[in-house]
């Protein structure tokens, strides 16, 4: 289609997003293989991945390619803008899901097994010895007896790391705003930096909990909600260390202008997010 | 994906102003246009509903007499898992999403989707998910596949948890569904914001985008809900965690809660593209506005939000307190007044209307009847001392059967009906859409009216076996689903032949006499050109397309 | 022609099918069955309530609809009126139908909330303790505990002492075939739970392994099992009602879900007595029994083991051992019942994935069904295994 201003771009016929469903469908079969110890599963979440790679550089390589030459107006721009916003919206219930989960578990049901609320029979009857607490390994204290993490270390610090990258992250803003490259780069590299010490800070976490507080997975309903709600949030940091790099990258070329930079916005308001889900979760799983 | 194909691309990219589709298998996998992906979405939803259909029409088989017949209890169960599912995110959510595609850009004058590539990815998903679905069903056959899912649809730990490798072939397979789906509504809802012809106000949109642009969100709300929900489960079957297990601290009605808060909005998500349809095509048929646009914009909002939150009617008989199934119960009988009011609309626009009796309208005026009906039986259920008795029997199989099949199925019917000459340029058969009609509706109505009664005398849902007393009922009801069944076989035959017949009667632009002014795709030529508005439409900023 | 077919075909069926339906179900008796209990009654009152008003309203609409399929076709020239919707009615009609509706649902959730507000909670004091409302108190409990795919009834009140523990009465109630069923096919059990009329019972639901759910029509109510937790509810049959009450499970459950059924005896309170005593001295008997240092015959253990395989171990592996490939493995011609002893004898009382922890039954039933499943269907293995086995491998 042509490329007027006036007109909204229609890219041609593409090849990606095959590529992408491929990606996609190898990783997901392959783990659905390798988690019943099929062999063949985790070669196809190998070449899942690989394909997922080429899939982002050519996927994005084309778009990136259309905005420099200068194929999307504003229109187009706002799309991409709207299309992240809803996206970010869905992993905000995704999160919700796992936080309304604690919630559900923290104030009704150990409550039930612990003798007080609806169903406070099942004290009477099957769980006489359980005390409703929090933290708890439930009424057969699955996994042991645990220790908990200490809030004011890792995880404060942590946190401290998280809020500051965000600073650093609208300090590039600033630097974009006003065509200042190297303040992009410089704020760009701080962030990512600070997102990598903390994901490296958080498995040195997992480790020590592993290892000398005897917090795994299976211990009990306090383990399964402290990892998953950690590991998932865990897992966002580092897709959007990725999305950071990406864009470090492209400001490094010189990609972004004042106008044209949605990539760079995409990516911070991802990056916020990922930020926003780490408070809730300093405050409700390790604090509270 | 050989360097080839990437040369290809190239020379491609280079002829820019091609405007006509690519050639051969390219054309439908690389495609970025809106009508070939709606068209893909179409044609894989009706191949899902027979496949659908052909499940059911199993089921009905086997439960035609007492005793076990055909099947193995977990085969039966694993069926019955396999059919709903199908039917829900195979046939149904793509026939809507089909319908979406093709005509939301038509409808607000706009090129295309928002997002063209990201709509093909939607697309094709589908079927890499319906693959790990199928597989989910068939991987017990082979030897160490382990056991079959025999869970329902609901998927309910603990039963769940000790289901073999299938069930995480079907897990995995609903995570790709929701990625789907979520990727498709961000695009439909950035589509109708951003892409309205210039001058388009949100109160001139068509209420079929009006729809859509609820369902999206509901769908970007819910969906995520789901897949966390099934991770958990994975979770607890692989690596320990006990989310839904009592004797760590979990429990086990973690997980409905989680399955309900997506699935309730779900019921929506299935209806309103299909209220949407209704409302674009009782007009039509009825020569006169639609009566109550704001009303129906409203009702439809206020609906989607209380969707949202009286998720629980489903687990009454589950441990909740006073104070919970109360308001759970208050809220869901209150749903009755949005989808009142919709009805009533939908009533009043055929009151004094000058109405005509094309297929598609014959299809809409059975759909108001019997989903009144349907919706009703719903008031019911809602009612918690009486659902202690109603639930899981066959009488909510029968309410939802009357909801889903005319609030989703019949109407997207009604919705191919209607836009297939606008697609295809020519008229079907009108004679063969009326026979159609008439057994699909005999059908249906023989089938599921009947397990109303068998619900209320005691016999409960998803059992392979029944006890003597249900024999009549159930015969009656599986005679229906035959004829129910064969019915859709002249669907099949209605719609390749209008694709592919020579002899039929070409369409005008604007089809159907009473469509001026209802909705912009009449403006457009039938069958439409490759690129929908390349010129956006001019707009009368009075004007109200397809409202009151 | 057409139209006249048309008509008639709307008229037909629909109205005719739901009223005519009305008078089949009053009929066949196709409602729900005669409720025996307070709370039974009033939920029918609730459902008749519902049901009636449903009535109603889909009247008003057809009767709407077939006006309109009637009167306003342009076949009969009639012209459409363009500005219907523009007249106080199109204006204000977004608030007159809500506000009615709104009506109608308040009459329908006011009628609900006053039962759900009697029954919902359960009491918490038996009826003899002292200051006990005489309204909100029960004089029994009964545990139901499901189990893939039969019942276990508890009465906790009622028990023995037996070396200074405990034993509450047990009733395992399960499934009987197509045979010695009958008529009942599918709702008939080989241990009916019986309870008294005329007094109050809270049942307490729970499950040994998935979600079941207990379900008996007449007494006007259904509650699921869930694994881990219990859910108390309460009813009193009245007290002229004794008779047999049957119901199933409806929660699914896994394979035999739908053979799963429920059978009560309502019996008056001193034929209740009588049988609990019975139950008594027969829970006693067997006590001692299994206690008792006897050496058995194989004769003796494979009888005893005969009957005790078939009520516990035959949903799953089949009467005839042959199981339910894959799901449950045949245990005729099976490694481990040919096997070493020892692994059989671990293997039933420990369970393994859905294979269920029989650990709570004496060692002399183990060793019987051991016994049992070494020797019968072709697995002559011809060995005796005793209960100091058992109990040596506990
Ligand atoms: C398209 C799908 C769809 C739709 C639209 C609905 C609509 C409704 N449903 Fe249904 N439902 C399902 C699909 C759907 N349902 C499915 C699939 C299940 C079973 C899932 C499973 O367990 O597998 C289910 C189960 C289900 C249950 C659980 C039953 C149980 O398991 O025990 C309940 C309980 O409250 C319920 C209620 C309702 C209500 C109140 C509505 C309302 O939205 C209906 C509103 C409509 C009307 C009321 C009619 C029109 C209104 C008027 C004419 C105005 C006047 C009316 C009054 C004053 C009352 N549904
Ligand atoms: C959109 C959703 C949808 C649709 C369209 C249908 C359509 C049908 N459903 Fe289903 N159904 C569900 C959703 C749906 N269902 C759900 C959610 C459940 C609950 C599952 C659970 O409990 O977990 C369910 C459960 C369910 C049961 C209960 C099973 C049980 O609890 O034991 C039954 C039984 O009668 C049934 C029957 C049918 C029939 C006869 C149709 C008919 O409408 C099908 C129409 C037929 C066709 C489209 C066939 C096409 C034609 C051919 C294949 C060729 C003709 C062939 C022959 C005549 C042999 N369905
Ligand atoms: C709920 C269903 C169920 C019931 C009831 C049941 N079993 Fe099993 N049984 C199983 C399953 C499932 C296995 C396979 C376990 C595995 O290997 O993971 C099994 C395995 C066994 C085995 C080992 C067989 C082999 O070849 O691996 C023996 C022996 C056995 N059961 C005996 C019994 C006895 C004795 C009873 C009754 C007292 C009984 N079972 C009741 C489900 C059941
Ligand atoms: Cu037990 Cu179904
Ligand atoms: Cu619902």
């Amino acid at each position: 289609m042509s490329t007027s201003p006036d007109q909204y771009y229609i890219p041609e016929p593409s090849k990606w997003p095959i590529v992408a469903m491929l990606a996609i469908f190898s990783i997901l079969m392959g783990s659905a293989l390798a988690i019943n110890g099929v062999g063949i599963g985790s070669f196809l979440i190998v070449v899942g991945f690989v394909l997922l790679g080429y899939m982002f550089f050519g996927w994005f390589g084309d778009v990136v390619e259309e905005n420099m030459t200068g194929k999307y107006n504003s229109q187009v721009d706002d799309s991409f803008r709207q299309g992240m916003f809803w996206f970010i919206s869905s992993e905000v219930f995704f999160f919700a899901t796992f936080f309304g989960s604690l919630y559900y578990v923290r104030n009704i049901s150990v409550d039930w097994l612990g003798g007080t609320g609806y169903l406070e029979a099942t004290n009477e009857f099957i769980t006489s010895q359980f005390v409703s607490q929090w933290p708890t390994a439930g009424p057969s204290n699955l996994g042991g007896d645990f220790a908990l993490v200490d809030t004011w270390g890792v995880p404060a610090i942590n946190t401290a790391i998280l809020l500051s990258s965000g600073l650093t992250l609208t300090w590039a803003h600033w630097g974009l705003k006003k065509e200042n490259r190297k303040q992009l780069v410089n704020g760009l590299m701080l962030t990512v930096a600070l997102g990598i010490i903390f994901v490296i800070m958080q498995a040195v976490e997992y480790m020590h909990a592993y290892s000398t507080l005897n917090l795994t997975l299976e211990s009990g309903i306090y383990g399964s909600t402290f990892y998953l709600l950690t590991g998932f949030h865990g897992f966002h940091v580092i897709v959007g260390a990725l999305m950071l790099s990406a864009v470090l990258g492209r400001s490094m070329k010189g990609h972004f202008t004042e106008e044209n930079h949605f990539a760079f916005e995409a990516a911070a308001w991802y990056w916020h997010f990922v930020d926003v889900v780490w408070l809730g979760l300093f405050i409700l799983v390790y604090w509270m | 994906m050989s360097s080839t194909a990437v040369e290809t691309m190239d020379s491609a990219h280079d002829a820019h102003d091609d405007h006509g589709p690519m050639k051969g298998w390219k054309r439908w996998v690389y495609s970025t246009n809106h009508k070939d992906i709606g068209t893909m979405y179409l044609i894989f939803a009706l191949v899902m509903l027979f496949l659908g259909g052909l499940s059911a029409m199993v089921i009905r088989m086997e439960l035609m007499f007492p005793g076990i017949q055909l099947l193995e209890p977990d085969l039966y169960n694993n069926i019955v898992t396999n059919h709903a599912l199908i039917m829900i995110f195979g046939a149904v959510m793509p026939a809507a999403a089909g319908l979406a595609n093709w005509m939301i850009p038509m409808m607000i004058g706009a090129p295309d989707m928002a997002l063209p590539r990201m709509n093909n990815l939607s697309f094709w998903i589908l079927p890499a998910a319906a693959t790990m679905l199928i597989l989910s069903f068939v991987v017990p056959f082979f030897p160490g596949g382990g056991t079959q899912i025999n869970t329902g649809w609901t998927l309910y730990p603990p039963l769940s948890i000790k289901v073999g490798m299938s069930m995480d072939f079907l897990i995995f397979a609903i995570h790709l569904l929701g990625i789907s789906s979520v990727l498709a509504s961000i695009n439909i809802i950035v589509t109708i914001f951003n892409m309205r012809a210039p001058g388009m106000k949100m109160s001139q949109m068509p209420m079929f985008v009006w729809t859509w642009l609820v369902t999206a969100f509901l769908l970007i709300l819910v969906v995520p809900v789901l897949a966390g929900g099934v991770t958990m489960l994975l979770f607890d079957r692989h690596f320990g965690t006990s989310f839904f297990d009592a004797a760590g601290g979990g429990d086990p009605v973690l997980f409905q809660h989680l399955f309900w808060f997506f699935g309730h909005p779900e019921v929506y998500v299935l209806l309103l593209p299909s209220i949407g349809v209704l409302s674009m095509v009782i007009p039509t048929f009825s020569r006169k506005p639609l009566f109550g646009y704001m009303s129906l914009v409203g009702s439809m909002i206020f609906l989607g939000t209380l969707g949202m939150v009286v998720w629980a009617h489903h687990q009454y008989t589950i441990g909740m307190s006073y104070g919970a199934v109360n308001y759970f119960m208050i809220g869901t009988i209150l749903i009755s007044i949005p989808v009142g009011l919709m009805k009533f609309n939908f009533i009043a626009t055929m009151w004094r209307g000058s109405l005509t009796f094309e297929t598609p309208m014959l299809f809409a005026v059975s759909i108001v009847i019997m989903f009144v009906f349907g919706g009703l039986t719903g008031v019911m259920l809602a009612v918690i001392p009486a659902d202690m008795q109603y639930h899981d029997s066959m009488f909510v199989v029968a309410h939802f059967h009357y909801v889903l099949v005319p609030g989703a199925v019949l109407a997207l019917f009604a919705g191919v009906f209607y836009w297939l000459p606008k697609w295809t340029g020519k008229m079907y058969n009108e004679r063969l859409g009326k026979l159609f009609f008439w057994t699909n509706i005999i059908g249906f109505n023989m089938t599921f009216f009947v397990q109303h009664f068998l619900g209320l005398a005691g016999m409960p849902r998803r059992i392979i076996d029944y006890s003597v007393q249900f024999t009549e009922f159930n015969v009656i009801s599986s005679i229906g689903a035959f004829i129910f069944g064969l019915s859709h076989l002249i669907l099949l035959y209605i719609v390749i032949d209008t694709i592919r017949s020579k002899k039929l009667e070409k369409a005008t632009a604007q089809v159907w006499e009473g469509a001026k002014d209802n909705g912009l795709e009449w403006d457009l030529p039938s069958p439409p050109p490759y690129h929908s508005w390349v010129e956006a439409p001019k707009l009368d900023a009075n004007a109200k397309y397809a409202g009151s | 022609m057409n139209g006249m077919w048309k008509r008639g075909g709307f008229v037909l069926l629909f109205t005719g099918l739901w009223l005519g339906a009305m008078d089949v179900m009053a009929e066949y008796g196709l409602n729900f069955p005669d409720p025996v209990t307070r709370i039974g009654k009033d939920i029918y009152d609730v459902h008749m309530l519902t049901m009636e008003i449903a009535t109603w309203l889909l009247a008003v609409v057809m009767v709407f609809m077939v006006y309109i399929l009637f009167t306003f076709r342009k076949s009969k020239g009639y012209k459409a009126d363009q500005n219907f919707h523009k007249g106080w009615f199109g204006r204000w009609s977004w608030v007159m139908v809500p506000t009615m509706v709104l009506m109608v649902d308040l009459t329908i959730a006011g009628s609900a909330q006053s039962t759900l507000e009697r029954f919902w909670n359960a009491p918490k004091q038996f009826c003899s303790d002292e200051g006990a409302d005489p309204d909100r108190c029960f004089d029994m409990n009964v545990k139901i505990i499901a189990h893939q795919w039969w019942w276990e009834y508890e009465f906790p009140e009622y028990g023995v002492e037996y070396d200074g523990e405990f034993y509450p009465i047990t009733v395992e109630s399960r499934p009987t075939d197509k045979e010695t069923s009958g008529e009942h096919y599918l709702r008939d059990v080989d241990n009916p739970i019986v309870l008294p009329v005329g007094r109050t019972i809270r049942y307490l639901n729970t499950s040994a392994d998935v979600l079941h759910a207990w379900w008996v029509p007449e007494l006007g109510f259904k509650r699921d099992s869930i694994p881990g937790y219990v859910m108390e509810t309460w009813a009193k049959i009245d007290a002229d009602k004794t008779g047999t009450y049957r119901g199933q499970c409806a929660e699914l459950c896994g394979t035999w879900h739908s053979k799963m059924p429920i059978v009560i005896k309502a019996v008056t309170p001193a034929e209740f007595e009588a049988w609990i005593e019975k139950k008594k001295d027969a829970l006693l008997a067997s006590l001692i029994e299994a206690n008792s240092l006897k050496e058995w015959t194989l004769e003796e253990l494979y009888t005893k083991g005969e009957s005790a395989y078939n009520t516990k171990c035959s949903a799953c592996h089949r009467p005839d051992g042959s199981g339910l490939p894959p799901a449950f493995p045949p245990l005729r011609g099976s490694k481990i019942v040919v096997g070493s002893i020892e692994e059989h004898i671990k293997m039933v009382l420990n369970g393994k994935d859905t294979m269920p922890a029989w650990k709570m039954l004496s060692d002399l039933e183990i060793a019987a069904i051991v016994t049992y499943e070494r020797n019968a269907w072709g697995n002559a293995t011809g060995d005796v295994v005793q209960p100091s086995a058992v109990k040596a491998a506990r």
